[in-house]
């Protein structure tokens, strides 16, 4: 049966010269196919004795196995082969750009207001809002400032004309967002004002306010945010505790120091104006001052109809502008209204 | 306030070093906003005596001088001052010395000529600027005596930003009460006997206006010598107060002011006739006041008046023409008391203002007001000589100080912090106050000088101050906890804005006030909101869009050779409406508008470049309105192509607008592209839907395509919404996904291919119901829009 081994090895080397799946197809008929030298001796054992058929079937079937499994190699090997051949051309430069689309920003105090928002939600303070063209009872005289005040002049108020050109009454720019606290109160109490006990008031009221001021450190619109806290028994220890708080929460400075000196404002009393001092950076070691707040007056209180005697509470006004310009070194104050990508697109 | 601190500490010396003293004013609500030294460091300087001058040999300029340095050696100084001359008493800087810049002063030879250290100038000491010679010191001048000492270089000055209420800090004497009550270190004031009448020469004075002003000192002072030299140390203290020197009398009135807080006016009293009067001007009356201004005033004026006419705008400035000169020798010295109400805002009406106006209108201690007129006095007689005639007086009702009820309970309820009654009760009287305590209630009554304190929180503060702001505790608060609302068919405004840079558009920020024209261009608003007092015409009235300022954002950036520009504000905008809410007269909705423009995406490999059009906007648009159902319906605007430009509506309301801009804007704002714009009320973007459950179908949906031509000029969105109003409840979905003009299709037509997806919940769908829903749809949109089917 040597014939056997030959026709193994003939087929194996025929196998591994066939580089298609198509020839290696044709190359298999020609040794497993009908007229295949295999099935020529399998059909030829029909002349052979008993005894010897089931010698030569055994060794016929084997070297047909043999001829199989090699077969099979080569297809395998021809398949890999031929994916690899696809993955090969199918590479490409994965070091090219991605479709690009540009993402836009949020204004550097628009950043500011959304980080005051969340800080202050974080204790249970609400945003509240109100109008900017505000009424001169809101804007002033609720707020302890009557007509002819002297610290009405501190506010370089704009006002408007009517249809005619003439002055509007009672009506102006909101020169602070303190009004907005006052309408908070008065909605807040006709709305609890009938019960024992009224629920706390406790806002944050962020917004735009004008004043006639141009320069390089003024704008006549600018940011303020102000809050509020009425109670039972809110003092001034929960007011120092806050701002710093939120001082050093702000500005993610664990070191921030804070101090609290005395100040004026008709609105308050005790009054105060809160210095910061970073412990590292360009400002290092400088008293800044950062806001003006204290225990509202009793005279506000009174115009909201709270009575001073059974609640006291806090407020608080922030420049967020300011804020907004140590927190990421912007040293002009103009460049925030000013539309310039180039400096927007940076607090992206 | 500016003032020297060593003029200070001659009143109350709490032996603190400058730096905390600073640190207790401010922390103690008295700001030191500025501090300064009065001269640079610098040492060996001494008085010295010019003994002998002579020329130097070879130098024109030079001179060679001897002098006395008191060390008992005669020097010789080389020296180019054009004033140097013997017998002159100037600073001598010895060798050895070191002058401000670093100057080492030795001994060297000048021209040949052997120099043992330098005569100074002013500005060779950092004094002042003078350099024009050598400072020339009195003719008293300890010779030998160290130089910072004699001229008190080693002062400081401080300027103390004080808040509108404390203007009984407005003098020394204020600022050394208020020190002496924060360290308990005792204040010591100025000697201020009776001047004794000298002659009788009076002025008769009548209040004819008792509430405005109710007390009038004065006194003539006659033989008075107005050209007398004002002595060193007064000049000094009221240079370093950023006063300058100009006559004796002059200064004196000054230096008193600044002293004791109490502004004084001297007349030459050879002009004035007959009495004076304090009483209000009538409307329409004429003064001329010292500074040359002419006014006309108002009846709300009050006047000091002799029998003929003004002679001093009270509290505010003295007349013209009845002043004091060099060559006055009767004067007539005014101390009163003007109410604040009486003079505040009267100057700044009249466009000006004077350090007495300043004081009076926020309050002038009515209890010191003689002795500030005897201060003054004394120091007359003493300097410009002269006789005292007496005090006349007319006093009526001065101002009451109430007494305020003060409880102990009540300031650790506004403090957070327990002060004791014994702290309190110091703490007050230290203050001037006069204190009464009946257990744990005090009864205070706050003195003549002080105008702010009326109720009880004004005395807390007092309290809080002195007892130190620092020293309150500042723990976290204790509050009881309840959950703010948070509504879900509400969009926070954060989100939307979060939307708009996720897309790409920068956020901006405008002023609210734009200039006329870009109200008329952008909102074909010609009646604007007017400011009264704008800052600048391009800033003169409330915007009633967003838009202009966004354009000019486009501008500017252009010039900034920006080609890619995406932008967005939200902001207020301002309508006038007599319905409006919450101010009347007025409604402020909040709107938020976009611009782009340039580049469709940023140039880059592999998409071809084209610029922004109506649809990429719209898409943003839809977008951002996601899943609400959006409508657009052609609308003209002012700013916008009319052919290319709609009304955004939402729920069947008009919520906004879009559009390219209209090309003659292009023209007028020279803008290469058009951009494309949309601005769109807030109210309406905020609201959200909240998602409702329907049940989800196992049935299989079945798809047909439906493809049409019609009129080019057709608007899709009736097609669509006519077929979505003629479709069964099984059609699921329409979606436009190809419009197509050109080849194969009619001029004047378009192709419009639709996807159609339908499905049962309960069933299987049959071809032939399918086939029948097409047919109808098909029918109904022959009949409509005349369509035939695409083959």
């Amino acid at each position: 049966m040597q014939n056997l081994d030959q026709i193994i090895r003939q087929a194996s080397a025929d196998f591994s010269a066939a580089d298609d799946p198509d020839a290696l197809e044709q190359i298999k008929a020609r040794y497993l196919g009908k007229s295949g030298q295999i099935t020529g001796l399998l059909k030829g054992m029909a002349k052979l004795s008993p005894e010897e058929r089931k010698t030569a079937g055994l060794t016929i079937n084997r070297a047909k196995e043999a001829i199989e499994t090699a077969l099979n190699g080569r297809r395998e090997t021809l398949r890999r082969q031929a994916l690899e051949t696809r993955l090969a051309e199918e590479s490409i430069d994965v070091t090219l750009p991605g479709r690009k689309e540009c993402r836009g920003g949020l204004h550097p105090v628009t950043r500011s207001l959304e980080r005051i928002e969340t800080l202050f939600r974080s204790i249970g303070f609400e945003v509240a809002e109100g109008p900017e063209i505000e009424a001169d009872f809101q804007n002033f005289t609720a707020l302890n400032m009557p007509e002819g005040h002297p610290a009405r002049s501190m506010h370089d108020t704009f006002y408007l004309l009517d249809e005619k050109g003439n002055a509007v009454e009672d009506v102006l720019l909101r020169t602070h967002t303190s009004p907005i606290q006052v309408r908070y109160m008065q909605a807040h109490v006709e709305k609890y004002g009938h019960l024992e006990t009224m629920p706390d008031i406790r806002i944050i009221a962020p917004g735009r306010v004008y004043r006639v001021d141009s320069d390089a450190t003024h704008s006549p619109m600018f940011h303020q945010v102000e809050g509020l806290w009425i109670g039972e028994d809110v003092s001034m220890s929960d007011l120092k505790g806050i701002c710093a708080d939120f001082l050093r929460r702000f500005f993610e400075s664990d070191d921030l120091k804070v101090r609290f000196r005395p100040s004026f404002f008709p609105f308050t009393e005790p009054s105060a104006e809160i210095d910061v001092a970073f412990m590292s950076g360009a400002l290092k070691g400088r008293w800044l001052e950062i806001a003006g707040c204290g225990m509202v007056h009793p005279n506000v209180l009174r115009h909201v109809r709270i009575d001073p005697e059974k609640y006291t509470g806090f407020a608080f006004g922030m420049g967020m502008d300011r804020l907004t310009m140590l927190r990421y070194g912007v040293d002009d104050l103009r460049l925030f209204f000013d539309g310039d990508l180039r400096f927007l697109s940076q607090f992206v | 306030m500016k003032f020297s601190e060593s003029w200070l500490r001659s009143f109350v010396d709490p032996k603190i070093p400058a730096a905390e003293l600073t640190h207790l004013l401010t922390m103690s609500g008295l700001e030191v906003e500025e501090e300064q030294t009065v001269a640079p460091g610098f040492d060996k300087v001494y008085v010295a005596r010019v003994l002998e001058v002579s020329k130097h040999p070879d130098a024109d300029r030079l001179s060679v001088c001897r002098v006395d340095a008191g060390d008992g050696k005669v020097r010789q100084i080389v020296c180019g001052a054009p004033n140097v001359h013997p017998g002159m008493y100037a600073p001598c800087a010895l060798s050895g010395a070191t002058l401000p810049g670093n100057l080492k002063i030795g001994t060297a030879k000048v021209r040949g000529i052997e120099s043992c250290g330098m005569l100074c100038s002013a500005k060779e000491l950092g004094i002042s600027e003078d350099a024009s010679g050598l400072l020339v010191l009195p003719g008293d001048a300890p010779v030998g005596k160290d130089i910072r000492a004699y001229l008190d270089l080693d002062d400081r000055l401080l300027t103390l930003k004080l808040t509108p209420n404390r203007a009984d800090c407005l003098s020394l004497a204020g600022i050394a009460r208020e020190v002496s009550a924060l360290t308990r270190a005792p204040a010591v004031y100025p000697d201020v006997p009776e001047t004794p009448a000298g002659i009788s020469s009076q002025r008769v004075i009548a209040l004819d206006a008792p509430d405005a002003c109710p007390l009038y000192c004065g006194r003539v002072i006659s033989g008075v010598d107005a050209k007398a030299e004002t002595p060193e140390w007064m000049k000094r203290r009221l240079e370093r107060s950023g006063i300058r020197s100009i006559s004796a009398l002059v200064d004196i009135a000054n230096y008193v002011m600044l002293e004791l807080g109490q502004p004084l006016h001297a007349f030459d009293n050879g002009k004035l006739k007959g009495t004076l009067h304090a009483r209000m001007a009538r409307e329409g009356e004429k003064i001329l006041l010292l500074n040359g201004q002419a006014l006309e005033l108002r009846n709300d004026v009050l006047l000091i008046a002799d029998d003929e006419r003004p002679v001093a705008m009270a509290g505010i400035m003295g007349g013209g023409d009845t002043g004091i000169t060099l060559d006055t020798k009767e004067l007539f010295l005014e101390s009163a008391f003007f109410a604040p109400s009486a003079i505040a805002g009267r100057a700044r009406r009249y466009g000006f203002g004077s350090e007495a106006s300043y004081r009076f209108e926020r309050g002038v201690d009515f209890g010191g007001t003689r002795r500030a007129l005897e201060r003054a006095s004394q120091l007359i007689l003493e300097i410009c000589g002269g006789q005292a005639g007496p005090l006349c007086e007319a006093a009526d009702k001065l101002p009451e100080r109430d007494s305020i009820v003060l409880r102990t309970s009540r300031v650790e309820k506004l403090l957070g912090v327990a002060v004791s009654g014994e702290e309190i009760g110091s703490i007050l009287a230290r203050l001037g106050m006069k204190v009464e305590r009946d257990g744990e209630n005090f009864t205070i009554t706050p003195p003549s000088f002080r105008f702010d304190l009326e109720i009880e929180a004004d005395l807390i503060e007092e309290i809080a101050r002195v007892y130190g702001y620092d020293a309150i505790p500042s723990p976290p608060p204790l509050a009881t906890l309840s959950m703010l609302p948070r509504p879900e068919k509400m969009r926070p405004l954060h989100c939307i804005r979060q939307i708009l840079t996720d897309r790409g558009y920068q956020e901006t920020i405008n002023f609210a006030f734009v200039n006329e024209d870009c109200e008329r261009d952008f909102a074909g608003n010609t009646d604007a909101i007017r400011l009264s007092n704008p800052i600048a015409a391009q800033m003169s009235v409330m915007r009633s869009t967003l838009l202009g300022g966004l354009v000019f954002n486009l501008v500017t950036n252009l010039k900034r050779k920006q080609s890619r520009v995406r932008l967005f504000e939200t902001g207020c905008c301002f309508f006038r409406d007599t319905a409006g809410s919450p101010t009347t007269g007025f409604r402020q909705p909040w709107r938020l508008a976009a611009l782009a423009y340039g580049a469709a995406l940023p140039e880059q490999w592999g998409i071809s470049s084209r610029s922004v059009d109506f649809y990429d906007i719209k898409g943003d648009v839809e977008f951002l309105l996601a899943p609400a159902a959006v409508c657009f319906r052609k609308a003209a605007h002012p700013a916008l192509h009319p052919g290319r430009s709609a009304e955004i509506f939402l729920g069947g309301q008009m919520a906004g607008f879009i559009g390219e801009l209209h090309p003659q804007w292009l023209q007028r704002y020279e803008l290469p592209l058009p951009p494309v714009v949309f601005e769109i009320d807030l109210d309406a973007l905020k609201q959200a839907r909240l998602p409702e459950y329907a049940e989800v179908s196992r049935q299989p949906h079945v798809i047909r395509d439906l493809a049409i031509v019609v009129d080019q000029k057709l608007e899709i969105q009736q097609i669509l919404e006519g077929i979505k109003a003629n479709s069964p409840s099984l059609v699921q979905a329409v979606d436009l996904f190809d419009v197509y003009t050109g080849k194969g299709i009619d001029s004047g037509r378009k192709s419009l291919a639709f996807r159609i997806v339908m499905q049962d919940t309960q069933r299987t769908l049959q071809d032939t119901e399918v086939d029948v829903v097409i047919q109808r749809l098909l029918d109904y949109l022959r009949q409509a829009f005349a369509v035939r089917l695409r083959v």
